[in-house]
């Protein structure tokens, strides 16, 4: 198909473009990444170590630019992005391994459950204009313009310090062994709750909102009167005619909201003392940890390009007016 | 079936109406936009009859209520529009008669489409662009006769585009790889997909050329003439209605003004409104003449003069027609149709009708 080679060629481009600039970003920083692990471990490696851990590091001067960047291309197919400074020497490739799942689990679902509940909610509100359905708007929208991490602590303080219900940070009980077993799982589902709630309540109303709008507006369109007029059920109009349509550009938001996914949610994280990604970058920023920094950067940079073309395709799925065929 | 021939010279209609076997009968129709204490009055008591087999046009400028009176009538008025009083009687083939207004929700639902049919203006809009064509006749179909099989419904759906030209291969096509003129053929072809009574016809040429105009016109004529369904058809354009209606009313300012039979209508006019409608597009056959148009604009509904609402634009304005609204009633030149109407102080006998209203042959 013409349309998905298109596409598939230019994401290839992109994709070349972000890693090559995640290449070049930290080389133009300033500061050396030898002398902060030298400092960072204060006199326990000794100066003469200094030439050893920038080789390697792989960064001795002695080969090009060009050739650092070959060895980059082929480093990263491997799938060896460096070691880590911070986990020293643990492999960049394995702290992110730890994070990112997390992250996806727990900010991925929430996404999910945010979108799908706002999506709905705002076809019904939408769908009955003008009633007392848009009262809820402004209680949704206030949630989502408070701060984020005002956000959290309330919740903390209300349901994890003052009621006691849910636990105040962590992702699962410490006394459990991580294995994919029912009582592990449901200590991530426990430990997940009060995160995964103030994430949907700070982005639903996006949610409503624009389907809401989107809904309004389709539903003067003259074919959703047509539709009314060939005597289809309210349901069959409301869905298949007026939310059908509505939903087009709710699922370009979805995908660059799942882009952020990873890279978006380092206040949760933090607040919550979340095993994440968000909190992996946020250590390695705050420890100079160049590989990892540019381990997280790379991952983050992907998962909005895969989020993208996962956009460009299910959106050619499901308006045939971007296909362009033949 | 009515024609401009039997209207003419034939057996007396019973007084009040106008049509022997109305199809659809809407008495007293009025709608309201605005739902505060002072709405805007766009229809006010309008009562209008289709006959069985009929095509009625319904002319007008921009804005004096001809889509509102087909939105009213088939209860498919948006928001803020309100129908605040009326009946519109729909009788079946069967004899069967219901006021549309006062059905319930499913029996409306049930009787769409089945009874009345409606073809939109904007035919690049009336159809969902992510559905192929061929699946938005069949969910039409399969919502009243659920009992179908699927090939049966897509074999229906393939005869309808047979019926109005397009290769049923088309059907598998999304609206957006259709022409204007395919689409419109398509809107159509789902329109007639159950036999309704009735279509309604929105301006359905409006956004087409006139070759495609021409083409769709003729097409609707040869399909009542082989199906026999009635037809509103609603323009601003009258020299393109002459070639369809039977009958025509002229609408202006929320109310009807005049109807009478298609020729007469348009070759001897009564009312100054009608007169200037048809001076205001070139005739189709026939001599050149200038075009003049109507001076001034549709008066604001909002805020409605007194009297007569085309008195401000009139040429023949009398005192009275400031202060006084005219009813709807018979014209007053001797020799016209039982059938014909007119809503004029001019025609009340109290003086001559002007000359160019009053043209007899």
């Amino acid at each position: 198909m013409k349309f998905l080679l298109r596409r598939s060629i230019f994401y290839v481009i992109t994709a070349w473009a972000a890693v090559t600039i995640n290449f070049i970003i930290p080389r133009l920083l300033p500061g050396d990444p030898v002398a902060a692990i030298i400092a960072k471990n204060q006199g326990k490696i000794p100066a003469e170590a200094a030439e050893s851990l920038r080789i390697l590091f792989g960064l001795d001067d002695s080969l090009s630019l060009w050739d650092q960047y070959v060895q980059y291309w082929k480093l990263l197919f491997q799938g060896d992005l460096g070691l880590s400074f911070t986990f020293f020497p643990t492999p960049v490739a394995d702290v992110v391994a730890q994070g990112l799942p997390w992250t996806i689990g727990l900010v991925g679902i929430s996404t999910i459950i945010a979108f799908t509940i706002g999506t709905l909610v705002g076809t019904a509100i939408g769908w009955r204009r003008g009633t007392w359905a848009d009262s809820l708007l402004p209680i949704t929208t206030f949630f989502s313009t408070v701060p984020y991490f005002w956000l959290g602590l309330i919740v903390v303080a209300i349901f994890s310090v003052n009621l006691g219900w849910f636990p105040s940070s962590g992702s699962y009980d410490r006394g459990l062994v991580p294995a994919f077993d029912w009582p592990f799982i449901s200590s991530v589902i426990y430990y997940g709750t009060l995160p995964a709630l103030t994430i949907v309540l700070s982005s639903i109303s996006g949610w409503i909102l624009g389907m809401r709008n989107m809904m309004v507006t389709v539903s003067s369109e003259d074919y959703v009167t047509v539709a009314h007029a060939k005597g289809l059920s309210a349901r069959a109009v409301m869905f298949g005619y007026a939310a059908r349509n509505a939903v087009l550009p709710q699922i370009s938001s979805f995908a660059l909201s799942l882009g952020f996914i990873v890279g978006g949610t380092l206040i949760m994280e933090m607040i919550f003392s979340y095993q994440g990604i968000g909190y992996t970058l946020y250590q390695a920023v705050s420890t100079h940890d160049y590989p990892l920094m540019q381990g997280c950067f790379l991952v983050i940079t992907l998962s909005v390009l895969a989020a993208n073309i996962i956009a460009d395709f299910v959106y050619a799925v499901l308006d045939p007016r971007t296909r362009q065929e033949g | 079936m009515t024609s401009t021939d039997t209207a003419g010279a034939g057996a007396p209609a019973p007084a009040g109406a106008l049509v022997a076997d109305p199809v659809l009968d809407i008495r007293g129709l009025s709608v309201d936009y605005g739902f505060d204490a002072n709405p805007t009055h766009v229809l006010r008591d309008v009562s209008l009859s289709l006959g069985r087999g009929e095509v009625l046009g319904l002319a007008g400028e921009s804005g004096c209520g001809k889509s509102t009176l087909a939105y009213a009538a088939t209860r498919l008025l948006p928001p803020p529009g309100l129908i605040t009083g009326g009946e519109v009687w729909f009788t079946g083939r069967d004899g069967r008669r219901e006021d549309v207004l006062a059905m319930t929700d499913a029996r409306l639902r049930q009787s769409r489409w089945q009874d009345t049919a409606i073809v939109f203006q904007g035919a690049m809009n009336s159809l969902n662009p992510v559905f192929r064509v061929g699946r938005q006749i069949v969910d039409g179909i399969f919502a009243h006769r659920p009992k179908w099989s699927k090939a049966q419904a897509t074999e229906r759906a393939a005869e309808l585009f047979e019926m109005v030209g397009i290769a049923p291969d088309r059907l598998r096509s999304y609206p957006h790889q259709l022409s204007g003129g395919m689409r419109q053929r398509v809107m159509i072809a789902m329109a007639l997909a159950l036999e309704p009574q009735v279509l309604i016809m929105d301006e359905p040429t409006t956004a087409l050329d006139v070759v495609m105009q021409r083409q769709i016109v003729e097409q609707i004529a040869e399909l009542r003439d082989r199906l026999g369904f009635s037809v509103i058809f609603i323009t601003h354009d009258v020299s393109l209605l002459i070639e369809i209606a039977d009958r025509i009313a002229i609408m202006y300012a929320g109310e009807i003004v005049e109807q009478g039979p298609a020729q007469e209508l348009y070759r001897r006019p009564r009312h100054p409104y009608t007169k200037g409608l048809l001076s205001s597009f070139p005739p189709l056959r026939g001599p050149k003449t200038e075009l003049a148009g109507i001076p001034g604009a549709p008066p604001d509904l909002s805020n409605p003069p007194a009297g007569c609402r085309f008195a401000a634009r009139c040429p023949h304005a009398l005192g009275r027609c400031q202060a006084v609204e005219p009813e709807l009633g018979p014209t007053a030149v001797p020799g016209d149709a039982t059938a014909r109407r007119v809503a004029c102080h001019l025609h009340d006998g109290a003086q001559p009708v002007p000359l160019e209203l009053a043209l007899t042959r």
